[in-house]
């Protein structure tokens, strides 16, 4: 029994701690930014986690839904960037999927002053895609949401396929600008609309 | 023995109401030869044939087996064989099933009607069909298309519906006082309508001399016609005539006035100016290496996108007169960019981009409508989509001239005309086709935000769900998708608000017009 609220405890202590992290890093992003070519590793901060909302297809395909998922801690805000990125590219949470191709992996993650950030996916999240205007919009705000949502710090975010600005993933979606967040395709509790 | 009685009771009943025979109209047996005549009778409440009669068309030999009561027929090698009481045939061996047994009147035998389809067709090995409410019998590769028939009154305009199966090339003539449609048939199986509209169509019945033309009888009110042709359900066709009074527009409602008859050739289509339309560019989603989404039973998205853009084009050239241009016309791989500046280009009033969606979710289903979002493009798109002309920072660190900013922006000076036109497809499609729950939605995409004209991309639905992918790959559907689409884009050119030159005259009387001076 006492072992369980001591679990508990210990997990509402890492989600103040995160929360308070997340409301820090933004200050400090704005007024420190990020280093675009490298990116500090964490050694010392292997325990720690934040939460983070991350994006998945809904159960019938029509929306993404939000969901909370821990996420490894980051120093530095392209750190955390990356970890969130990351953890947007994993498996998602039964019964979601994730409407990024399995295979995708993160090349390389930058950030700019301006608040863009520029994520470097493997070309499987082109070449492996279902395509489909639906699908390729829902891949793109996965991303976009997850980090626009998470770190106040980014303001847009830019998708580039092996290095390089591509015109779109799959034929709809324009990728050739930093996308803002965009919550019209999360859906919301109780169909709230 | 008990089948023995009853064969006999149904000879009896046979013989009986042959003594009081009824005549029903013949049917008419068409073939390559041309027409004959085959009259039927009606026998306990049977039609049918006369043995005789089917052996002198249809060249049979006939033998009575007056011992075992059977009767065998020989069409070309194969025996029919009859049996009296039986509603049986066995057709070289095989057992067939009859309306009704075989009926004797005097010497003569009687088969049901049914015994021509079921029996000799596969006796003969010939194409062989009854049609039953026409009265026709199809000997051979005759074409011959059914053809039903509607009219409706339209205030201005009476309009004729042929929905012709199957589908029949013809060609619409207008000679003096009649319009007629020549189909390449050998003859019409037609149900016509009686005209509701007299004053501009007296009647409309097939052209005697030839058997495979509808005449329209004009009347007095005629002033010109459009027609249009439009693919229907199952192979079928569908010809719309319009035949329009010669009167102006201007015409109001209900008062029909006298009109002097036509005397001045009418132009062959009535292409009003279309209200500014005049070009549409239909984008045919993906094409060559760019497959678009795939269907679990293998339907390439660029496959399906390439005939409705077909279907539309022709459907929209025929209904509303303006020209038509694909992005492309066979599975060629066409930039994105390319599509927009080939409707920039020719100056296009509209663009329609065709899709099929796709889904990680198996179920998902229903079409959508999409038109382009600014938001995502920043403040500084907005302001380019203002029309604002200060020099513009560049996304991203690169090096972009106001040009380029400004073709890229095309669309965002079409905003609020998309989102009319999507509105109007949205509900036209709504009629027709499976919705997605969220039908309208903006997104920023890259073949709509060149576009220099009101702009839309059509989901027609999810290819990666299995019912969905039958459905858009039928034709059914594809005409509704067609049409839906022909319908919105009638709505949205009558709600333009630029006058049509030869518009209503009458000034729009201002509400609530004060009487005070």
């Amino acid at each position: 029994m006492s072992r369980r609220i001591v679990v508990v405890g210990a997990i509402a202590a890492i989600a103040v701690v995160g929360a308070g992290w997340l409301m820090s890093s933004s200050r400090r992003a704005s007024s420190a930014p990020a280093n675009p070519t490298t990116a500090a590793t964490p050694a010392a901060a292997d325990a720690r986690k934040i939460t983070a909302t991350l994006y998945f297809v809904s159960e019938d395909g029509m929306s993404l839904v939000g969901v909370q998922r821990e996420v490894p801690f980051g120093e530095t805000v392209l750190d955390q960037a990356t970890q969130i990125v990351a953890a947007q590219l994993s498996v998602a949470p039964g019964p979601l999927i994730s409407a990024i191709p399995a295979e995708t992996r993160l090349r390389a993650l930058y950030l700019t002053e301006r608040g863009d950030a520029f994520v470097d996916l493997s070309e499987d999240a082109r070449t492996r895609h279902t395509g489909g205007a639906l699908e390729e919009l829902f891949t793109v705000y996965s991303i976009v949401n997850a980090l626009t949502t998470n770190l106040p710090a980014v303001k847009r975010v830019q998708i580039l396929i092996e290095g390089k600005e591509v015109d779109t993933l799959a034929g709809h979606v324009d990728l050739r600008h930093p996308l803002q967040k965009n919550l019209k395709w999360v859906r919301t509790e109780k169909g709230d609309t | 023995m008990f089948s023995l009685r009853t064969g006999a009771l149904l000879l009896a009943l046979g013989s009986i109401g042959a003594q009081a025979p009824s005549t029903p109209a013949p049917y008419v047996v068409l073939s390559a030869e041309g027409r004959r005549s085959l009259p039927a009778r009606l026998i306990s409440g049977q039609e049918m044939f006369a043995l005789d009669d089917l052996a002198r068309l249809f060249e049979l030999t006939v033998r009575e087996d007056s011992l075992a009561g059977g009767l065998t027929v020989t069409a070309r090698t194969q025996s029919i064989v009859l049996t009296p009481g039986q509603s049986l045939a066995s057709v070289g061996g095989r057992l067939i099933s009859l309306p009704a047994p075989p009926a004797r009147e005097g010497r003569a035998w009687f088969v049901p009607v049914d015994f021509v389809p079921r029996a000799l067709a596969p006796a003969l090995g010939t194409p062989l069909e009854l049609r039953k409410p026409s009265r026709l019998i199809l000997l051979g590769n005759v074409r011959v298309p059914r053809i039903a028939g509607n009219v409706e009154s339209l205030g201005a305009l009476a309009r004729l519906t042929l929905d012709v199966a199957p589908q029949t090339p013809h060609a619409v003539v207008h000679e003096g006082t009649r319009l007629v449609v020549k189909f390449e048939a050998d003859a019409l199986d037609a149900a016509l309508p009686a005209s509701s509209a007299p004053d501009l169509i007296q009647n409309i019945h097939i052209r005697p001399g030839d058997g495979a033309s509808v005449v329209l009888e004009l009347g007095p009110r005629f002033g010109s016609f459009r027609t249009s042709d439009l693919p229907g359900d199952r192979g079928s066709g569908r010809i719309v005539i319009d035949v329009i009074t010669q009167t102006t527009a201007a015409a109001p409602p209900g008062t029909v006035a006298p009109a002097p008859p036509a005397t001045s050739p009418p132009p062959l289509l009535d292409l009003a100016p279309a209200g500014g339309i005049r070009t549409i560019v239909v984008d045919a989603g993906h094409g060559g290496a760019e497959e678009g989404a795939h269907g679990p039973g293998g339907t390439l998205e660029k496959n399906v996108t390439l005939s409705v853009a077909r279907r539309l084009k022709g459907a929209l050239e025929a209904r509303l007169g303006v020209r038509v241009i694909l992005t492309r016309d066979g599975d060629a791989t066409v930039d994105l960019d390319e599509r927009a500046a080939l409707a920039n280009n020719n100056k296009a009033d509209l663009f329609v981009s065709l899709h099929a969606n796709a889904s990680v979710r198996a179920t998902a289903a229903g079409a959508e409508v999409f038109y382009l979002s600014l938001e995502e493009y920043g403040d500084q798109a907005q302001r380019v989509a203002r029309g604002e002309t200060e020099a513009l920072p560049v996304f991203g660190g690169g090096t972009r001239d106001i040009e380029v900013i400004l073709w890229e922006m095309a669309q965002a000076r079409y905003i609020e005309e998309s989102a009319a036109l999507a509105k109007e497809v949205e509900a036209a499609l709504r009629e027709r086709v499976p919705m997605s729950p969220r039908a309208i939605q903006q997104a920023p995409f890259r073949v709509l935000v060149g576009a220099n004209m009101p702009a839309v991309l059509v989901e027609m639905g999810f290819i990666t769900n299995a019912d969905q992918e039958r459905l858009l790959v039928s034709e059914p559907f594809q005409s509704s998708i067609v049409q839906s689409l022909v319908d919105s884009i009638i709505r949205f050119r009558d709600k333009l608000p630029s006058p049509r030159p030869a518009g209503p005259a009458v000034a729009p009387a201002r509400p609530g017009g004060g009487m005070r001076p």
